[in-house]
Formats: C-alpha cells, sequence, structure tokens
C-alpha cells in the first residue's frame, strides 16, 4: 500500500503538487490522468523518491520513501519516467540485466538469468538483445527500458507515460502486459496515461488528477463520465459502452 | 557472459603491451641489449644498473600512468554521460596544474605526495565545478559540453600563468602540461602505483559507474545513491590525474580517444570494457614513447607532444565519423 | 521568465532606454580615454600624446574587433558562454611566434617588417579558419559546435608543436617568446594601426548593412530559414567576418580570449532587447571601456605595467565562471 500524506512541492512562488493525500491500495493496475500541468509526473517522481517534496510523507508499505535506503526501496518499488535519453552504448540485455542490481549487485545469480531471459521473451526483445541500444529506433528501445524496470520484479511497478513511442500494436501489447503483471503475479502498476480510454480499458483504479489537486479517484465506471471529463478537461466526451468498455468520444 | 573467447582476446591484448613493454626496456640512448646484459662484468653492471634505475621504472610508470588516465577518461564520460568528456576537457587537468603551482609557491618543502595530493583537492574542486555547470545546462548538446570543459579549462589555465608569469615558474607550468617520461627514474615514479591501486577500485565499483551513465533518475530507482557514486568517480578521476600529471606531466587525449575506440568495439558496460580500456591506455601510451624516443635519436619527442599530435588526429577521425553517421 | 514577458513599457522603468545608455556609454568611454591620455602627463607633451594615443588607438581597435566578433559568434551559435577566439587562433598565433622565433632567431624576427610579419600573420589565421570551414561546415548548430571542436583539436596540435620547439629552443629565446605569447598594448607598431583600421572598416560595413539578418539569425536556425534567411550563406559569411576580426586583433596585440565573453554578457545583461543596432553598440563600447579604463587603474593606480593582456585575461575569466555558475547558460 503506499500512502501519500499532505504532500506538496513547489518551486518558488509555483505550486505544482498541491496537498494531495491517497491511498492506493496494493494490486491491480491504477492509472493517473489530467491535463497538461497537473501534476501527475511529479507526484510520481515523489512517490519514487526521484524527487524530494516540500511538504508531507510518503510511504510505500509502511516505509517512508525519504528515510529508507535506497537499495530497499528498489526492491520494492521501480520507476520509469519519460524521455529517457541513454548515451551509453550498452546492448538491451546488458541494460535489462541492470534490472537486478537492487537483488545481486551486479553478480548475477541463476535466478537473476531466469528473470532476465524471461522478460525479454515477455517484451519480444529477443530478436534484438544482443543489439546496442543507440542502434534501436525509438519504440524498441521504450519496451527495453521497460524491460529492464519489469525484471527488477517489484511490487510496485510505475510509469511515466510507458506508451510513448510505441505503435498501437505495442502499445495494446504492453498494456495487456501490465494486466497480466497485475492478475498473475500480484504486483501493483501504476501509469501515467495521456489517453483516458486505455485508462479506462485496463485500469481497476483511475485517479484524476487537475491543478496538482486529486479532483477524483474511482473505478473508471465513476471516472470515465461526461461530468467528471468536462470538469477534469473542460472537454466535452461522449461516453459509450462498447463490449462492456467506457469509450469516450471527445474528437469532435 | 563473459565468453572465454572474451578471455583469449584479452589475453593476447596483455601479450601485446607486453611485447611493447619488453621494447620499451631495450629502447635508450645508454647501452642496454641482452648482449651487454649477460657480458663481461663492466659492461652487464652498467647496463643492469640502467635497466633498474632508468628502464625499468619508465618502463612501469608509462604503464601505470596510461592504463589509469584511460581508466579516468572512461569514469568522467560516465559521470558527465558524455563522450567527450577527458580529464583535459573537464578543466581536471588545468586544476590540477594549479594545485601544483599553489603548493610550489606557497609549500616549496612539500614532499611529493603532498604536492600531489594537494592537487588532487584542486582537480576535485575543478570537475566538481564543471559538472554543476553541467547540471546547469537545460539543453545538453553533445558538442558542447566538451566546449564548456574546455572554456573553464581555458579560464583556469589563464590564472594560472597569470600568477607564474608573475613569480617566473612558466617553465615549471610547462612541464606540468607536457607530458614527459625522461625524468622518471627509480624512486620518483611510485606514486603512480597509487593510481593503479585506484584502478582496481574503479574495477570493483564497474558497475555503479555505468548504472551512473544511465542518470540519476536510473541510478536512483536501482537503489544507488547517485551522489555517492559520483563522489566515489570524482575522488579517483582527480587522484589519478594529480598522481599523473606530479610525476610526468599531463597525456592529452589519452582518456578521450582510448574509451571512445573501445566502446565502439565493445560498448559502454563497464565491467566488460575496463580491461580493454586500460591495456590499450598502457599500450598507446607505450607505443607513442618509444616512438618517441626513436624517432629523433638521440633526442626525445615527449610523450605529451607525441600524444598531443596522434591524439587529436585520432578525436579528428572520431568527431568526424560520428558526425557522418550519427547526423 | 516574466521578466521576460513584460510590455515593453514595463521593462522601461528598469533598464534605461538604448539612447540613454548609449549616451551614457559614450561619456563614460570618452572620458576614461581622456583620462588615460592626460593623467600625470608631464614633460613633453606631444610625445605622450603620440605614445599613448597609440596605445588607445590599438585598445580601441581591440575592443571594438572583439566585442563585435563575439556578439556575432554568439548570435550564430546560439550560445552565450563561447568565444571565437577558443577555436586554435590564439594557439596559432602562439605557434607562428614560436616557429619564427626558433627558425631565424629572435634577433632577425625583430628585424622583419611589422607590416609584413602581420600580414603573414592575419593570412595564415584567415586562411586556417578558412579552410576549417570549408571543409566542415555544412550548416546547422550542430555544424557549429562541431567546427568548433575541430578547430581546438587543431589547437591542441598546435599547442604540442609550439610546446616541443619551446623545449628544445634557446633559454634566452623561449624568454623573447614567451613575452610574445600574451596580449600587450606597449609594443604595438604605429605602422599597424592604420591597416587594421581600415580592414575593421570595411568588415563593419558589410556587418551595419546586415543587422536585421543577424536579428533573424538569433532566432535559431530553423526559424531563420522559415523567415526566408539562406541560414547557411548567412553564418558561413559571419564566420568570415569574425574570423577576420579576431585575427587582425590577434595580430595587432596577441590573444585576447575572455574580453568578449565579459563584454557581450554585460552588453546582454544592461539592453533589454536582442537587437543587433543596439547590443553591438553598447559591446563595443563596453569593450573600449574596459580596456582603457582597465588599463588606466591597473598602470596608473596599482603600478603593474608588463603583460596586462594576462591581467585582463585573468579577470576575465573569472568574470566569465562566475557568470556560468550564476546564471543557467544555454
Amino acid at each position: 500500500m503506499i500512502e501519500v500524506r499532505n504532500t506538496s512541492k513547489s518551486y518558488g512562488r509555483t505550486i505544482v503538487v498541491d496537498d494531495v493525500s491517497i491511498t492506493l491500495p496494493a494490486g491491480g493496475v491504477i492509472s493517473l490522468i489530467g491535463p497538461n500541468g497537473a501534476g501527475k509526473s511529479t507526484l510520481l517522481s515523489i512517490i519514487s523518491r526521484l524527487l524530494p517534496m516540500t511538504a508531507g510523507t510518503v510511504t510505500v508499505d509502511g516505509m517512508d520513501v525519504t528515510t529508507t535506503p535506497g537499495d530497499v526501496l528498489a526492491r520494492r518499488l521501480s520507476i520509469l519516467r519519460q524521455d529517457n535519453q541513454i548515451l551509453a552504448r550498452l546492448t538491451v540485455r546488458d541494460l535489462i540485466a541492470f534490472g537486478r542490481y537492487p537483488h545481486s549487485k551486479g553478480r548475477l545469480t541463476v535466478e537473476d538469468r531466469g528473470h532476465i531471459e524471461r522478460v525479454i521473451d515477455y517484451l519480444d526483445l529477443g530478436a534484438v538483445a544482443h543489439r546496442f541500444l543507440d542502434e534501436l529506433s525509438g519504440g524498441q528501445r521504450q519496451r527495453a527500458f521497460i524491460a529492464m524496470v519489469l525484471c527488477q520484479d517489484t511490487e510496485y511497478i510505475l510509469l511515466d507515460e510507458p506508451l510513448n513511442n510505441l505503435d498501437v500494436k505495442h502499445a495494446v501489447a504492453m498494456m495487456a502486459l501490465f494486466r497480466r503483471t497485475a492478475d498473475a503475479f500480484g504486483k501493483t502498476v501504476i501509469l501515467v496515461l495521456h489517453d483516458i480510454n486505455f485508462a479506462s480499458c485496463y485500469s481497476d483504479r483511475i485517479v484524476a488528477m487537475r491543478d496538482g489537486r486529486i479532483a477524483y479517484e474511482g473505478p473508471p465506471e465513476a471516472i470515465i463520465t461526461t461530468d467528471v471529463i468536462r470538469d477534469v478537461y473542460g472537454v466535452e466526451a461522449a461516453i459509450h459502452e462498447i463490449d462492456g468498455q467506457r469509450i469516450a468520444l471527445y474528437f469532435r | 557472459m563473459m565468453g572465454s573467447a572474451m578471455t583469449g582476446r584479452l589475453a593476447l591484448a596483455s601479450a601485446g603491451v607486453g611485447l611493447l613493454a619488453v621494447v620499451s626496456l631495450f629502447v635508450g640512448v645508454g647501452d642496454v641489449t641482452l648482449a651487454s646484459l649477460s657480458g663481461d662484468a663492466g659492461d652487464s653492471g652498467q647496463a643492469a644498473q640502467i635497466l633498474l634505475i632508468s628502464r625499468i621504472p619508465r618502463t612501469l610508470a608509462l604503464i601505470l600512468a596510461g592504463a589509469a588516465m584511460a581508466v579516468a577518461g572512461l569514469i568522467l564520460q560516465m559521470l558527465a554521460r558524455n563522450k567527450f568528456v577527458e580529464p583535459s576537457t573537464a578543466g581536471t587537468a588545468e586544476s590540477a596544474v594549479l594545485g601544483m603551482l599553489a603548493v610550489t609557491l606557497l609549500a616549496p618543502d612539500t614532499p611529493v605526495i603532498g604536492r600531489m595530493l594537494t592537487a588532487s583537492l584542486f582537480a576535485l574542486g575543478g570537475t566538481a565545478l564543471f559538472l554543476a555547470i553541467l547540471r546547469r545546462m537545460p539543453l545538453r548538446s553533445p558538442l558542447v559540453v566538451p566546449l564548456v570543459g574546455i572554456m573553464l579549462g581555458a579560464v583556469i589555465t589563464a590564472g594560472t600563468e597569470f600568477v607564474a608569469y608573475r613569480y617566473d615558474l612558466m617553465q615549471s607550468v610547462r612541464n606540468w602540461e607536457t607530458g614527459d617520461f625522461s625524468g622518471v627514474l627509480r624512486g620518483r615514479y611510485e606514486l603512480l602505483w597509487i593510481s593503479a591501486a585506484l584502478t582496481g577500485v574503479a574495477y570493483v565499483a564497474a558497475d555503479r559507474f555505468t548504472v551512473a551513465g544511465l542518470g540519476e533518475d536510473f541510478t536512483t530507482n536501482l537503489g544507488l545513491n547517485h551522489r555517492r557514486v559520483v563522489s566515489l568517480g570524482l575522488v579517483i578521476v582527480s587522484l589519478v590525474t594529480a598522481a599523473v600529471i606530479a610525476t610526468c606531466g599531463m597525456i592529452p587525449f589519452l582518456g578521450l580517444i582510448v574509451p571512445n575506440v573501445i566502446s565502439l568495439m565493445w560498448g559502454d558496460n563497464m565491467r566488460r570494457s575496463l580491461p580493454w580500456v586500460a591495456l590499450l591506455g598502457a599500450g598507446l601510451v607505450l607505443a607513442c614513447d618509444i616512438v618517441g624516443r626513436l624517432v629523433i635519436h638521440p633526442y626525445e619527442i615527449p610523450i605529451g607532444t607525441m600524444m598531443g599530435m596522434v591524439g587529436s588526429g585520432i578525436f579528428l577521425y572520431l568527431l568526424l565519423r560520428k558526425n557522418g553517421h550519427a547526423s | 521568465m516574466p521578466r521576460d514577458l513584460r510590455s515593453p513599457g514595463g521593462a522601461a522603468g528598469r533598464a534605461a532606454s538604448p539612447v540613454l545608455l548609449l549616451a551614457t556609454l559614450s561619456v563614460l568611454t570618452v572620458a576614461s580615454v581622456v583620462l588615460f591620455l592626460t593623467v600625470n602627463a608631464r614633460g613633453n607633451w606631444g610625445f605622450i600624446l603620440g605614445f599613448r594615443g597609440t596605445k588607445v588607438a590599438a585598445m580601441a581597435l581591440v575592443g571594438y574587433a572583439v566585442a563585435v566578433s563575439t556578439v556575432l559568434f554568439q548570435t550564430i551559435t546560439n550560445n552565450r558562454i563561447l568565444t571565437p577566439s577558443i577555436m586554435g587562433f590564439d594557439v596559432l598565433y602562439r605557434l607562428i611566434q614560436t616557429v619564427l622565433v626558433f627558425q631565424l632567431g629572435s634577433a632577425a624576427v625583430a628585424g622583419i617588417d611589422p607590416r609584413l610579419r602581420f600580414g603573414v600573420e592575419v593570412g595564415a589565421m584567415v586562411a586556417f579558419s578558412w579552410l576549417l570551414y570549408r571543409w566542415l561546415f555544412s550548416g546547422g548548430v550542430r555544424g557549429l559546435h562541431l567546427l568548433m571542436l575541430v578547430g581546438i583539436v587543431f589547437g591542441v596540435l598546435f599547442r604540442s608543436l609550439s610546446g616541443f620547439l619551446q623545449r628544445i629552443i634557446d633559454p634566452n629565446e623561449f624568454l623573447v617568446v614567451q613575452d610574445r605569447m600574451f596580449a600587450s598594448f606597449n609594443r604595438v607598431d604605429a605602422h599597424l594601426l592604420a591597416v587594421s583600421a581600415v580592414v575593421i572598416l570595411a568588415v563593419s560595413v558589410v556587418i551595419w548593412r546586415r543587422m536585421k539578418v543577424f536579428d533573424v539569425l538569433a532566432l535559431g536556425r530553423e526559424a531563420a530559414i522559415n523567415l526566408g534567411v539562406d541560414h547557411r550563406r548567412a553564418v558561413t559569411l559571419v564566420l568570415v567576418l569574425v574570423s577576420v576580426l579576431v585575427s587582425v586583433s590577434t595580430a595587432l596585440v596577441g590573444p585576447v580570449t575572455f574580453l568578449g565573453l565579459l563584454v557581450a554578457n554585460f552588453a546582454y545583461t544592461l539592453v533589454r532587447t536582442h537587437e543587433h543596432r543596439v547590443i553591438l553598440p553598447v559591446a563595443v563600447l563596453l569593450g573600449i571601456l574596459t580596456l582603457t579604463g582597465g588599463q588606466l587603474i591597473l598602470e596608473r593606480v596599482m603600478g603593474f605595467n608588463s603583460a596586462l593582456g594576462i591581467v585582463i585575461e585573468f579577470l576575465g575569466g573569472i568574470a566569465f565562471l562566475f557568470i556560468l555558475v550564476r546564471r543557467s547558460a544555454r
């Protein structure tokens, strides 16, 4: 369980996250949605101790993220931010292997190798595993980064805009994989998503943010509604139920 | 995963460096040959003396300095996350020279280890300043990073020369700025063993540096304290640079070209590439020094000049190759 | 950030209007020049004015050339911490000095007609940079960065060569070379002033006619192309002009590296506009003011009298570091 208590983040007089309190239960897929500048990425970075907060506390399974040793937390929670620019010439397999660093500190065990091969397999990276990152397409690189984070095999997996750079086929496969990670292995996957329909179709819970605050929170049925979307995004959307899934139409 | 083929190639490369080292032992003004070593008493005594006092120390110094400087460049490239950075394009070397000047002026009786430590403190400050400046640059185009480092180095050099000129120490400054192994004798190179030890430390911490090369967010995500990894790297780079400058003067470009060449071949996983970087660094310095001793025999071209020429050629190749390749 | 978004009227309260600023700077510069010429002047006025006049003229030319070349270079590179003189000019100049002394001996070098030597030095530096541009510059900011790096790499090569020559040179000759390594306004040859002035004037005519183009270039490559400027041609022209200015200034007094950075950045903070027709004159006045005023203080007040170039470099460098650390550099 991740507990965020009265957490704020401000830069000078600009408040990005404004006194947020929320409890994210363990297990399932949770999506953070909201307009640009709502504070989603910042909140994710604070939870994963990449950004120091101005006020408040965040605990992961009772461990305060600001005081818990980094390597302890790294075995419990993993984070991938967006726009990862890596200039080092590492092969895909090398990169994924570093996901095991929190567990084995670079001396790979048989178990580590099993994880690595499994993840390569899940993410369909076998064909490019020996290639250097700088030789890959944007989509392949994004999948390699996600593979590294999955290989870390943590209870909580936090991903900021993981569908960036992915085409429709790979985006769907990726969301299905997150769903499976949550269902089959009992992990908690927390995503920042721009596409509300992906959030609607794959999430157990949706958290909608606006102006640095949590505006709404609940299962997709409660969030993907004309009223909530109007309030959060300022857009008129018609909600259609197609094959049991709620799709928001806001294109015209 | 490091296959036996890799190990075999490493052994082969080590043998090559060993061969260069043997050649280095027998090149020079004094007559040292296998014949003179095994000849009659007087000759062999003298030859053995030269070998022990001058040739062996020089060869060892070349190997230690070459390997350590190349590895220092590799570490700095990981920390700055830029391929064109090395101690002489990041303000490190220039700061170390300033430190040597400061200790020469303020405490001329300091033993050599004290000089080196002072120089490494200056180097640490200069490099940390460089990294701090990089952090403040929002748009880090890969080619601007070394430009900033070079500007920083030029500023520090301007300060050094200002002081040196006033106190008539320009010759000393030039000696620190240009690497030269001709003065290396027994008792005057042992500091370099410190850099060898630090190279060992770098190997032990290789994974940490590779992770640091992925960026601060990745490092934190994998449970490492980014600041601590950077500090460790800075200390290693500063001490190595200071030890080399205090012993034989700056060797430009070595830390830049060697890791780049190895990166093209083996990538940047430091656990795998570091032994190669160290070997190639040692081999390149040995080769340059041997050529420098032979070209204008009986005079010598100092290693700083040789590397300046060879290194700028290779650097130009790397720069322009990247250009045709990446843009 | 909000500061830049203010309306021009709002900014007027903070920064002086360009006219007022230029007027103030002009008065200060003239005052500093007059003071420099007259302070402590005793004895033969004709001689003193002639002697100091040569110095002031050299400073004015160098201040002008350095300020204009740095501002223009920063405009085309879109970067306020770069300076053209770093890309090999200073080291090439030093190499030429070393080679001359090494080959001919200092006595013979002193005997060469200064105009001939000036011509050779300027010619070599311009030719070097011209070859670099021809070889490498294909357009784009990245191309410029590459150009600078390659220039610097050549710089290291030149420095290695001159370092080697300095090692094997006679120690007395070394002192002569070393003396020429730093900028000095004391040994300027009066004959060269006229030549330099003519060259700089010619370059200026080209520059003053293109002020508006520079304003567009400052927006960056894509924006400039979008606005219909032949970016590559314009940038190549600026590069050539810059290299002529830097070469003339270096051949006249020796390498001056950081003065330009200092003046250009100071000019940007004083002037809250991007217009070159304001920035360039301000930078030029600041350049002349810094040189004459600085020289005045160092020479008359603090009693330094040798290698003032080094002092200026040192102080310029410190100020540069300060700028770099305080403001996030772009």
